[in-house]
């Protein structure tokens, strides 16, 4: 990745972070190829979706839903457990992936996704066991992340409150109204995480508006930020260990993606944000792909 | 008539300090018009419940949607025009499509604002709002029922848009009276036509019906504080009775009352119908009173649009 000098977390928490074996970063990558295998098969049966999104996501899903969230699959509205909001909720197919994986659905419902007779609704919905909030209007997931988090602190409870965004999504200005009060309130159980894939559904987001510095936007918002490898697995899990630890200020995590990631044909372009593949040959090709990095991982 | 008049804002946070007494799970959002909202009464008395997040609109509606999906039952209160305009997405998509505990209170509704003028003067909220699935419309007749009204929608689990005006209101009904949810209320008998008419306007219509009572007609008056859902029967019996309905609203004519009770009559009991309010135009600074004279919305402009409507129904 080309973000080497952002590294922050590599840096600055390497030496004091507990060592994370070898067998549980492998796992966490099986679940990321496995999400991403669900997501191909997913958009394709439903000839409808949005893989590109989805796909950058993947690792970030299987570290919150594999190692980091505090969740009970048989008790999904269990009170105490941390909340997920996924603002990017175009990204619903590595999301009900993640969730039936985890086990809070069958996950034969998954091909059922986006189907008239389907609970698996286009964007995410409450009627999906394991989703904490409607989205799909984009900006305004983190808002709910913030009524969550001060839920939270109004009932003095411990858990903590993650939201993910897409970076086209951070153009919405009601992401900067919230990045204003989460900061104002210090609320030090909310995690953010941006999915800096760099596309957008038309194009490049550096061709819509001028994110960058992106890092430096929220520092000066008041948040503590990292910036990571969203495909590193390692990484990730560092960062939010490191959000953690951090008090008195919400944590953004900008995790540095590849639009389409793990299929040749689907990375770095705006072209699949929302076509599934677009005949038989790809989507065996995609297949194969992920087939492959499984037998690599 | 002698009424004594109250401020329905006030009424409101009064109420809402009493449930914060009551209820630990009662929160309260607002967005930097808390002192005139009177939301800064509860802010007073419970600090750590209530949330005054600046100028983000959109943001509270958000985080109201966040608070009530953690089991609160959360007041969120802007002007009218920014709670339900300005943060129209954000209460479609993060509160009433996910049919969340969260009751909208907006005051400063209708032309009634006044001086502000057309920006602040929200003559389309009640559209916007009924058109919501899982959304429901209450708009209190005067502050005993603002009292009323509040206690009931803090009872309800689901979305609730109440409207409020800016302006003191006089008070109709007794403080002993009942709040029926989606009933209709007779306030005046008559047979030769009917007034259906919310908020302010009812106290203006029924003005208007002793004008019209020294010129031989004798008009009913009906209240309808529920908007969404409305009181069907109470329509339909009016249609059959007095075979005449007039609406009258501080709101546009499109979209509001008027367009729900048509919708009634037209599917139901079609009788001759006239809606009355602001015809599609944007109003503009002058006090409130004056406003109402010069839209035709007081007793006087009520009085005169009924005489043409029973010219017109009589041909």
């Amino acid at each position: 990745m080309r973000n080497e000098k952002n590294n922050k977390v590599m840096k600055n928490t390497h030496t004091i972070m507990p060592q994370i074996s070898k067998e549980k970063v492998r796992e966490l990558k099986l679940r990321a190829n496995e999400i991403r295998t669900w997501v191909i098969k997913m958009v394709y049966t439903a000839q409808s979706g949005h893989p590109g999104g989805a796909l950058s996501a993947a690792d970030i899903l299987a570290v919150l839903y594999f190692h980091e969230l505090r969740i009970d699959p048989k008790n999904p509205e269990w009170r105490e457990r941390d909340r997920f909001v996924l603002s990017k909720g175009h990204a619903s197919a590595a999301y009900y992936a993640a969730l039936a994986m985890r086990g809070f659905f069958p996950e034969n419902e998954l091909l059922t996704f986006r189907k008239i007779d389907s609970f698996l609704q286009g964007h995410p919905s409450l009627i999906v066991p394991g989703v904490d909030m409607c989205t799909g209007s984009l900006g305004q997931g983190l808002s709910a992340a913030i009524g969550m988090s001060l839920a939270a602190k109004l009932d003095g409870m411990n858990y903590r409150v993650y939201a993910l965004l897409g970076d086209g999504e951070v153009e919405e200005g009601n992401v900067w109204e919230a990045a204003l009060t989460a900061a104002t309130r210090k609320l030090d159980n909310l995690v953010a995480i941006v999915d800096r894939n760099k596309i957008q559904l038309d194009d490049f987001t550096d061709k819509m508006v001028v994110l960058d510095p992106l890092e430096e936007k929220w520092n000066a918002f008041g948040w503590k930020v990292l910036s990571i490898n969203g495909h590193d697995i390692v990484q990730i899990i560092r960062a939010l260990d490191e959000a953690r630890k951090t008090k008195d200020k919400p944590t953004v995590i900008i995790a540095h993606t590849v639009k389409g990631k793990g299929i040749s044909y689907m990375e770095n372009t705006a072209k699949y944000h929302g076509k599934p593949p677009q005949n038989e040959e790809e989507y065996k090709l995609a297949l194969k792909e992920l087939e492959e990095e499984r037998r690599r991982i | 008539m002698n009424w004594e008049y109250e401020s329905p804002r006030k009424a409101y946070g009064e109420t809402l300090v009493e449930l914060g007494k009551e209820r630990e799970d009662i929160v309260v959002l607002d967005a930097d018009l808390s002192t005139s909202t009177k939301t800064a009464m509860f802010g007073k008395e419970f600090p750590h419940r209530f949330f005054n997040v600046g100028l983000q609109e959109q943001n509270m509606m958000g985080i109201a949607a966040g608070l009530a999906r953690c089991g609160k039952t959360v007041f969120a209160s802007s002007f009218a025009v920014f709670a339900t305009g300005r943060a129209y997405d954000q209460v479609r998509q993060s509160i009433a499509y996910p049919n969340l505990n969260v009751k909208i209170v907006a005051t400063h509704g209708g032309v009634t604002v006044g001086e502000d003028g057309a920006s602040h003067q929200m003559i389309e909220d009640i559209g916007l709002m009924c058109g919501l699935p899982n959304m429901r419309v209450i708009v209190p007749v005067d502050s005993h029922e603002v009292r009323r009204v509040i206690r009931f929608v803090a009872s309800q689990d689901g979305p609730f848009y109440v409207r409020l005006t800016r302006t003191a209101l006089p008070n109709l009904t007794s403080k002993d009276d009942e709040f029926v949810f989606s009933r209709g209320t007779l306030m005046r008998d008559g047979s030769d036509a009917t007034i259906i008419a919310t908020g302010i306007e009812v106290s203006y219509a029924l003005l208007a019906t002793e004008i019209l009572k020294k010129e031989g007609y004798d008009i009913r008056v009906v209240n309808m504080s529920t908007i969404k859902p409305i009181d069907k029967g109470i329509i339909i019996k009016a249609a059959k009775e007095t075979g005449a309905i007039m609406t009258v609203e501080d709101h546009n004519i499109y979209n509001g009352l008027g367009s729900r009770v048509a919708e009634v009559l037209v599917e139901n009991y079609p009788v001759p119908m006239r809606r009355h309010g602001m015809r599609d135009v944007f109003g503009k600074s002058g006090r409130w009173d004056a406003l109402l004279e010069h839209y035709g919305m007081d007793e006087k402009g009520i009085a005169r649009e009924m005489r043409e409507f029973l010219k017109e129904v009589k041909k």
